[in-house]
């Protein structure tokens, strides 16, 4: 299979601010195929942000380089989309401007752009609250809005910075849920990151386990259970036993 | 309603307060021109039509006063809002610009009279735009050009300080979001950080007017000033007018307030937002 995103050997040191270096990753190498579902599990502090925003062309590698089909890719670009952890959204913006505002980037006209973000909007099941800004919308309807955005610049890659982290639990199982389902419908590659061994198992076509200090790549694991997945399978309970005990390892 | 009528009660005590304590004084003083009584000033805004010693009348004053600040004001928002913009945006520029900005900010805006009068004497807008001896003359004649340009001092701090802070304090989160949406440079300059930073400009631009404002007696100190609420205080105090400095006073107060519950109207209407935002 073709692979989407192509890490090799990346490293990213920051300095701190009495000139200590922090290495926060070193030798990052990954693979993502098109399409698939990736999960970046790890503890805080090892590096997962920074893997993500290097891959978005947010950030600098210090050396390494990120390949997006084939060709070298250092700046952020409208394939390669994101959703931030929160509060990611334009607070004078409402809702239908914010989900439209990278078409607006685009350069999409607004009848036509305002019909997409509409679709959207009746996606995440918030049809109600097109005009209503960012402010008034709880976390993860905020969230929800963010995904959306995302989406209807119809990106090629999605990176997810622990997108659910800020929800709570109900919610949180809620959007997982929908989230696969926008995945398998418009099939596109996701890299998700997480601090949840539950949400990886739950997602994840394959976890990579990350440990701190520096960031590595500790362990890969293809999760092979058959979706919709049930968190009653032993196959299920088994893979985050294993995986618990590899992050306290970690 | 009754919310209103307590907020408006509330605000009302301190000024009746001032009121009370001013009209015993003035009792007790007995001397109109140490302090007049409030009839005494009252009097002059009733009969604010009239021709003040020789001056014309308080809302003609107040006009040319107008004229003046925001002339003035306008210069120096100009440049300040742009410069101001552009030190937030770029770091090179802020470096450029800043020790120059902060070596000229504390000065007192009427620290510049002197200069300001040997620099632009008395041209005035009629000068600058050469226009026909005649009314239109005498009256664009009032408004020189050093006057305009104290008050311009006075308002480009601030608005410079606010604008440069407001454009800072924009989240990076923000930009970044725009930039993996993929905005260029140009969306990310006046799609995202212009709107985001738009309440601290009005800020900046409230706090500019106000004190231009501020600078106007001192300003109208300047010679070639035959009208306007401040030059009206320096005649009526040569003339010991002390109910006239007064009713000065309070249509510069008055003015003032107005102005900046303008700013404050736009303020809430716009840009309510940044209060609601976590
Ligand atoms: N801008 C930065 N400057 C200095 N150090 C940073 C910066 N960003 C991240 N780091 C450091 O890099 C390491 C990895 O951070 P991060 O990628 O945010 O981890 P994670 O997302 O896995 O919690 C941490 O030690 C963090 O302190
Ligand atoms: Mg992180």
């Amino acid at each position: 299979m073709k692979e989407t995103i192509l890490v090799e050997h990346l490293e990213k040191v920051f300095y701190s601010q009495n000139d200590m270096e922090i290495i926060a990753l070193t030798d990052m190498n990954l693979r993502v195929p098109e399409n698939e579902f990736l999960c970046i599990l790890g503890p805080s502090g090892c590096g997962k942000s920074t893997l993500l925003r290097i891959i978005a062309g947010l950030e600098k590698a210090s050396s390494g380089r990120v390949f997006y089909n084939g060709r070298e890719h250092t700046k952020p670009c409208r394939e390669i989309g994101m959703v931030f952890q929160s509060y990611s959204l334009m607070p004078w913006l409402n809702v239908l401007d914010n989900i439209a505002l990278g078409l607006e980037f685009a350069g999409v006209s607004k009848p036509e752009r305002m019909a997409i973000a509409r679709e959207y909007l009746d996606m995440i099941g918030m049809s109600n609250f097109g005009k209503a800004f960012p402010y008034e919308l709880s976390g993860g309807m905020q969230q929800r809005v963010a995904i959306a955005r995302a989406l209807a610049n119809n990106p090629d890659v999605l990176l997810m910075d622990e997108p659910f982290g800020a929800l709570d639990a109900y919610t949180r199982i809620i959007m997982q849920k929908e989230l696969l389902r926008i995945w398998e419908q418009r099939k596109k590659t996701i890299i998700f990151v997480t601090h949840s061994v539950d949400e990886a198992v739950y997602l994840a076509d394959r976890i990579i386990l990350m440990s701190g200090n520096p960031g590595r790549i500790k362990k890969e694991i293809a999760i092979t259970i058959p979706r919709v997945r049930e968190r009653s399978n032993p196959r299920y309970g088994e893979l985050t036993s294993e995986l618990l005990a590899l992050l306290e390892g970690a | 309603m009754q919310k209103t009528f307590n907020k408006l009660i509330l605000s009302l005590i301190l000024p009746a307060l001032l009121l009370i304590v001013w009209q015993l004084s003035a009792w007790q003083a007995q001397n109109a021109t140490v302090l007049p009584t409030i009839g005494r000033v009252l009097e002059n805004f009733i009969h604010a039509t009239d021709n003040f010693i020789g001056l014309g009348s308080i809302p003609r004053n107040i006009g040319v006063s107008l004229i003046r600040v925001l002339s003035g004001y306008t210069v120096g928002v100009l440049i300040a809002v742009p410069l101001g913009v552009l030190m937030g945006y770029s770091k090179t520029i802020q470096q450029i610009f800043e020790t120059f900005v902060n070596i000229f900010r504390p000065i007192p805006p009427l620290a510049w009279q002197p200069l300001a009068l040997a620099i632009f004497g008395m041209a005035s807008i009629a000068t600058l735009f050469n226009m026909p001896f005649g009314q239109q003359y005498v009256f664009w004649g009032n408004f020189k050009i050093a006057m305009v340009f104290l008050i311009g001092m006075g308002s480009f701090f601030p608005v410079v300080a606010n604008v440069m802070f407001g454009v800072q304090s924009v989240r990076q989160t923000l930009i970044d979001s725009a930039r993996v949406l993929g905005a260029s440079e140009k969306d990310i300059f006046f799609k995202i950080l212009i709107p985001a930073a738009a309440p601290s400009i009005i800020n900046g631009l409230r706090v500019g007017l106000a004190i231009g404002w501020a600078c106007l007696v001192g300003a109208e100190m300047l010679p070639g000033s035959v009208a306007g609420v401040g030059y009206l205080i320096t005649h009526a105090y040569e003339l010991a007018r002390t109910d006239l400095v007064i009713t000065g006073m309070i249509c510069i107060g008055g003015v003032g307030a107005l102005l900046d519950s303008i700013f404050r109207i736009i303020a809430n209407k716009y840009f309510s937002w940044e209060s609601k935002t976590r």
